[in-house]
């Protein structure tokens, strides 16, 4: 809890920054297969070439040097390595027996990197928000469109997934659980039931961010939701935050954060793409061009925590953080704060 | 504070002070719905996603679903129908209210919805700790949740008992669980008020003053019930309960409930509410007289009684039990049923000799009268509904008895009755079915589109004695014959009868008697049925009378066989050289005012009335004659007369309840006849057309000067001259509904009627909009002054043929008909089939030319056939198929 209280102090007072895109960051630097297995995965019996999260086992100077980096850049907040950090998504590499390690290893360097930053700047704390992807499967929607009332996954495997996810993410040491990408409200709503399962079990509680992911210009996310139903449909856990991240750049993500702003109980992110890919696959909205674009957020007073998804990089990331410095922070309302 | 209760589905929905009344739909719930169970217990879960759909469509704000029934496994259903419904955004759109008495139903129900919920119910019940593990599980899915009135000792029956409890469970949901107190809706218990019963005078009042305390005490909180239920001893007296519903709702509300499950179709509009009743129910429900239940019962006999006053004739209640058994069927009299019917239970010992006995013997003399002609069948189906209701009142006492036994028995011969794959036409079937049951028969009735493998299945696992397939649209005919070949591949012997509008005894001695050894018999009307089914079940005529007719349609064949020799036809090239001659160069071309499609949705139905055709809705119901002169026949004048005061009595209701909705949509485009075809243009101008329809020709040999007729001649070959419209309009939408209700009655009267009204407000819409067409929107006869009569008599200029008729046969060109107009988002579907679903429906082509006209295309030869298939890009055996009863040829 008392973790809880300072970000929120903090948050209160200022916009916060989170880091940019680890993708991107990684994919800098060329890995061979054997990077990926390093020693312990040597003899495993499948590929596992380009499942970045392991890397937190085998290749951990890699993930140290980018937290590193997005410290340095202006970031307050860090993600772990572990978007992919749960059995269902691990299963496609047959690595579940390593998501506990996966995420304990992921966020205990991430740990070691804010206690650094923090140590040389007391007056601005670093903090570890342990990253909780979607999974690739979705509990509310059919992959089979000639049996809609088929599902891949139920919500009790989910809430399994998720719970020993966020167990080896507070083993590890993160300060906070951030939910992101969601594509489908059942899926967040078990993580949610799992994560608050822990928290009894251990005794404490963390605080929570919630980032959903707006699919397209139809302003619904994947699961076919308003952005006004998904923030209704998760706000019967006290967050400590709730946004938008991914899919659309900044500019795109305008209309739905100013729902947000109007309606949410807790603060609000935003951390859009650079922009949208090009023919190539790659982001290439420069620093300064995503800058401008968020600075209408901040115009706005639309949010409380700024940051960067796919294709952006400690440069976005020094860029939206100057930018951030001269504006305040969206103002809840200190009622609606659970 | 903000406290407001906040819901989603895939939008959100958040319940102000300024929200008007919350409406929960509650059809989809197999402990209210008779349709819904029996869809949900045939496993059709697709099907049943329609009723969920009427539902959002009919305005409900959540949605309750409830799967508790003893021969289901609830829990998967509940899972089953949620995921499906995740499926259909329309109706994913709005939240959920998850409905059992059985917690792990409900965290299963819970564990589907990615939206925020309602659960209904937990209560106090089993006592604080279950209560509060329960709430702490419904706060972590994250729902909202109805609480009971109901604690270790029962029920909240006052108004001290129900704030008491409520009080209880918001201190323990709040201050325990840290509920919010906006999610908490509290359900006081809405109980039968006019029991007679003393203590149950002040139910309905301290159901308010609870309401209002709850709304004044607990911050937060909402107000919910089930409305119907306090007119529960009004059962049978539709009036009084509208209004008693009305009327508690009317207070309920000024005291602060403001949600609810109330069927809509159920309500009066409290103005409307006749002063007396108003002031007698307003007694009742305030409590304010001893004797307001009393006075209330009075009115309601008043009521009840009122279309039968006029008789005033109590004599036969005097007459032995038999005599009075038989009095009410052959008169239709359902008052007394339940009492006379127990009373012959009593006197016989056993039910099943009071169905055997005199109930049987009544039905015969309803049988024997209707089979002299004696009595129509309006009648007959009202004396079916009195059968139904004494046999239903018998029921639990043939399973108690049969439990007991260990026996079962069949009583009598069963006949399955299905609408064949593809179609949706019910009503001839529907009535045959009544027929059939009121001799004695058990019918077994698949419903509307049922495929073949349906019927086997069903004929074997019911072990019927007769199967009957009905159906309206041509391709009908082509799936009866499939199901006969099925028949005979699975070396089946049921007698199969075949009737509906489109069969044919010479089609089915020609296409269906060939192809299955057993018997085939086709019935011409349902008065036939009867006759027909006795002679094939009995084992002693069943021989002599299959070998009848099998002889007699041997015959039938060979007549066909050499009549069609004699027919002589022309080739399509010479057919063509002999159009329909017009003089285009002569012509007054109209300009529509506006090309493209155009909408009429909840198009006014009392509009639409004064356009009904009522003489075949005098056919529907087997009398013979036409409006209004039918009225004055003397031998069904009488009935007739009942029946449309009956008709005009429930379009009444209809009207005023909304309780159908006309929804319709049209479309101009220029065209060009390209020959048997006509090509259509977005813009006039335009020089590639965007869709091609395409028609057939006559093609039997015609005296000097009559043409060959096309419908493509009626259209102008010159290009940038002449426009082509189209239409589909429906009044069906909300009919499904409205025949649930008749059938939990099992009043297959309602039931009947209500279907066979669809239809002719089907056909009006279809005429108002045509006088529409040419009077405004075509405008190519903008000074036609016309009587209705003359409508019925197609006086007007111009035509509406609609594909699958005489003229244009061809069902198929109804898709192109459809895509172009969209009419599927405005509520008419096709079936596999090309039938129009909801049945109620009429689409069609207008031409604008004063000279086109409607025509029957005839029997066409096999180089036409060829050359359409090939100008439709679909192979001849497929065109063949659907043309079959117009092909000169045999297959």
């Amino acid at each position: 809890m008392e973790g809880f209280m300072k970000i929120q102090d903090i948050l209160k007072e200022r916009i916060m920054i989170i880091d940019g895109a680890m993708g991107t960051m990684i994919q800098r630097h060329t890995l061979t297969e054997e990077d990926f297995r390093g020693e312990r995965f040597k003899n495993h019996a499948h590929p596992l070439k380009g499942n970045n999260d392991i890397l937190s086992i085998t290749r951990p100077d890699i993930i140290r040097d980018i937290h590193r980096l997005y410290f340095e850049a202006g970031a307050d907040i860090i993600e772990t390595n572990t978007f992919s950090g749960t059995t269902i998504a691990q299963a496609d590499y047959h690595l579940e027996d390593a998501v506990y390690d996966i995420n304990y290893e992921s966020a205990r360097i991430a740990r070691a990197v804010a206690d650094e930053f923090t140590a040389r700047e007391p007056h601005k704390p670093r903090f570890v928000a342990g990253a909780m992807g979607p999974t690739n499967k979705t509990a509310s929607l059919s992959p089979d469109v000639n049996n809609p009332g088929f599902r891949a996954i139920t919500f009790d495997e989910l809430v399994v997934a998720f719970k020993e996810q966020a167990k080896g993410l507070i083993d590890g040491g993160v300060d906070l659980l951030l939910l992101e990408t969601i594509i489908d409200t059942l899926n967040v709503k078990a993580a949610l039931f799992g994560i608050q399962e822990l928290f009894d079990e251990i005794g404490r509680e963390l605080p929570i961010m919630v980032s959903g992911t707006i699919t397209d210009a139809s302003g619904r996310t994947l699961s076919g939701q308003t952005t006004e139903a998904f923030l209704v449909s998760v706000s019967h856990v006290p967050l400590l935050s709730i946004g938008l991240n991914c899919a659309l750049g900044a500019s795109a993500l305008r209309p739905y954060l100013q729902v947000l702003k109007e309606q949410a109980p807790f603060f609000v992110s935003a951390y859009p793409n650079a922009g949208l890919p090009n023919e190539f696959g790659q982001y290439d909205q420069s620093a300064d061009e995503m800058g401008a674009q968020v600075e209408e957020f901040l115009k706005e007073g639309l949010v409380n925590i700024l940051g960067g998804c796919c294709g952006t990089t400690p440069d976005h990331i020094h860029r939206i953080a100057e930018i951030a410095k001269k504006y305040t922070p969206r103002q809840v309302a200190e009622t609606e704060l659970v | 504070m903000n406290y407001r209760l906040k819901l989603s589905g895939l939008e959100a929905v958040e319940i102000t002070p300024n929200s008007n009344f919350v409406n929960i739909g509650e059809r989809t719930n197999v402990t209210g719905s008779a349709k819904f169970l029996k869809l949900i217990k045939e496993d059709k879960f697709e099907e049943a996603l329609e009723v969920a759909l009427d539902q959002v469509r009919g305005g409900a704000q959540v949605i309750d679903v409830n799967m508790d029934e003893g021969m289901l496994d609830a829990q998967a259903a509940m899972v089953r129908y949620l995921n499906l419904m995740a499926s259909e955004p329309e109706i994913a759109r709005i939240p959920v209210m998850v409905d059992s008495s059985k917690w792990d139903v409900i965290e299963a129900g819970l564990k589907c919805l990615q939206g925020k919920g309602i659960v209904n119910s937990i209560s106090l019940k089993s006592g604080e700790e279950e209560f509060i593990r329960q709430a702490k599980l419904v706060k972590r899915y994250g729902a909202a949740v109805v609480v009971m009135a109901f604690d270790e000792q029962g029920q909240a029956d006052t108004y001290e008992r129900r704030i008491s409890i409520c009080q209880r469970a918001y201190d323990i949901m709040v201050n325990v669980v840290k509920f919010p107190p906006q999610d908490i809706i509290f359900d006081p218990n809405i109980f039968p008020v006019a029991t007679g019963i003393e203590e149950h005078r002040n139910y309905a009042i301290d159901f308010f003053n609870a309401t209002r305390w709850i709304r004044e005490n607990l911050p937060g909180a909402h107000v919910s019930g089930g409305v119907s239920n306090v007119s529960f001893s009004f059962r049978g007296n539709q009036k009084v309960r509208e209004a008693m519903h009305s009327v508690f709702l009317y207070h309920a509300i000024r005291h602060g409930m403001d949600m609810g499950i109330v069927n809509p179709t159920m309500l009066e509009v409290y103005d409307q509410i006749d002063k007396e009743l108003l002031e007698r129910v307003e007694d009742v429900l305030l409590n304010r007289r001893d004797d307001a239940t009393e006075r209330l019962l009075e009115f309601a006999e008043t009521v009840k009684g009122a279309a039968k006053k006029k008789e005033q004739d109590d004599e036969w209640r005097k007459g032995t039990v038999e005599e009075r058994l038989t009095h009410a069927l052959v008169k239709g009299i359902i008052d007394f049923i339940d009492h006379d019917t127990e009373e012959a239970r009593q006197k016989y010992g056993r039910p099943l000799f009071v169905i055997e006995g005199p109930l049987m013997a009544g039905m015969n003399v309803v049988g024997d009268l209707f089979g002299a002609g004696k009595m129509f069948l309006p009648q007959v189906v009202k004396s079916a509904r009195v059968m139904k209701k004494s046999v239903a009142y018998l029921t639990p006492y043939l399973e108690e008895e049969k439990r007991l036994n260990g026996t079962t028995q069949q009583s009598a011969a069963r006949v399955l009755m299905a609408t064949v794959k593809g179609d949706v036409h019910d009503i001839g079937k529907n009535i045959v079915g009544v027929v059939l049951a009121c001799n004695n028969y058990e019918v077994v009735d698949l419903g509307v589109m049922v495929p073949s493998e349906k019927i086997l299945e069903a004929a074997r696992r019911e072990k019927v004695d007769v199967i009957g397939l009905s159906g309206l649209i041509t391709p009908s005919l082509d799936e009866m014959v499939h199901v006969a070949r099925e028949m005979q591949r699975e070396k089946m012997d049921l007698p199969l009868l075949i009737g509906g509008a489109t069969t044919s005894r010479i089609h089915t001695a020609v296409k269906i008697d060939p192809v299955y050894d057993g018997p085939v018999v086709h019935v011409l009307d349902a008065s036939r049925s009867v006759p027909v089914a006795s002679e094939l079940i009995s084992t002693s005529t069943r021989a002599s009378f299959q070998q009848k007719m099998k002889d007699e349609y041997a015959k039938l064949r060979v007549d066909h066989e050499s009549r069609k020799q004699t027919k002589s036809y022309i080739t399509l090239e010479e057919a063509r050289k002999n159009p329909v001659k017009i003089d285009w160069s002569a012509t007054q071309y109209a300009t529509p005012k506006f090309t493209g499609r155009k909408e009429l949705i909840a198009y006014p139905l009392d509009e639409i009335r004064p356009y009904i055709d009522w003489t075949p809705f005098f056919q529907t119901w087997m009398l013979a004659g036409r409006y209004p002169g039918i009225f004055q026949d003397t031998v069904v004048g009488t009935e007739a007369k009942k029946l449309y005061d009956d008709a005009n009595k429930m379009l009444d209701e209809i009207i005023r309840d909304k309780s159908l909705q006309a929804n319709g949509v049209l479309a101009f485009f220029p065209a060009v006849n390209t020959g048997d075809d006509i090509d259509l243009f977005q813009a006039q101008g335009d020089t590639a057309p965007f869709a091609t329809f395409h028609f057939l020709r006559q093609q039997n040999k015609k005296a000097q000067g009559l043409p060959n007729f096309c419908l493509s001649d009626f259209v102008s070959p010159e290009r940038g001259k002449d426009y082509f419209g189209m239409f589909a309009v429906t009044t069906g939408l909300g009919l499904e509904k409205l025949v649930d209700r008749y059938k939990a009655e099992q009043d297959d009267y309602s039931e009947i009627m209500a279907k066979a009204l669809a239809d002719r407000l089907a056909e009006a819409f279809a005429e108002l909009l045509h006088e529409k067409v040419r009077k405004e929107y075509w405008g190519y006869a903008q000074d036609e002054k016309l009587t209705n009569e003359d409508l019925i008599e197609e006086k007007y200029k111009g035509i509406r043929p609609a594909p699958g008729y005489p003229a244009c046969p061809d069902h198929t060109e109804k898709r192109l008909l459809f895509d172009i107009l969209q009419a599927e988002p405005v509520g008419i579907q096709l079936t596999e089939s090309y039938a129009m679903y909801p049945a109620a429906a009429v689409s069609g082509f207008y031409f604008a030319h004063p000279d086109s006209k409607y025509f029957g295309l005839g029997k066409i030869e096999k180089d036409q056939v060829t050359e359409y298939a090939r100008r439709k890009n679909m192979p001849v055996e497929e065109i063949e198929r659907w043309l079959s009863p117009n092909l000169s040829y045999d297959l």
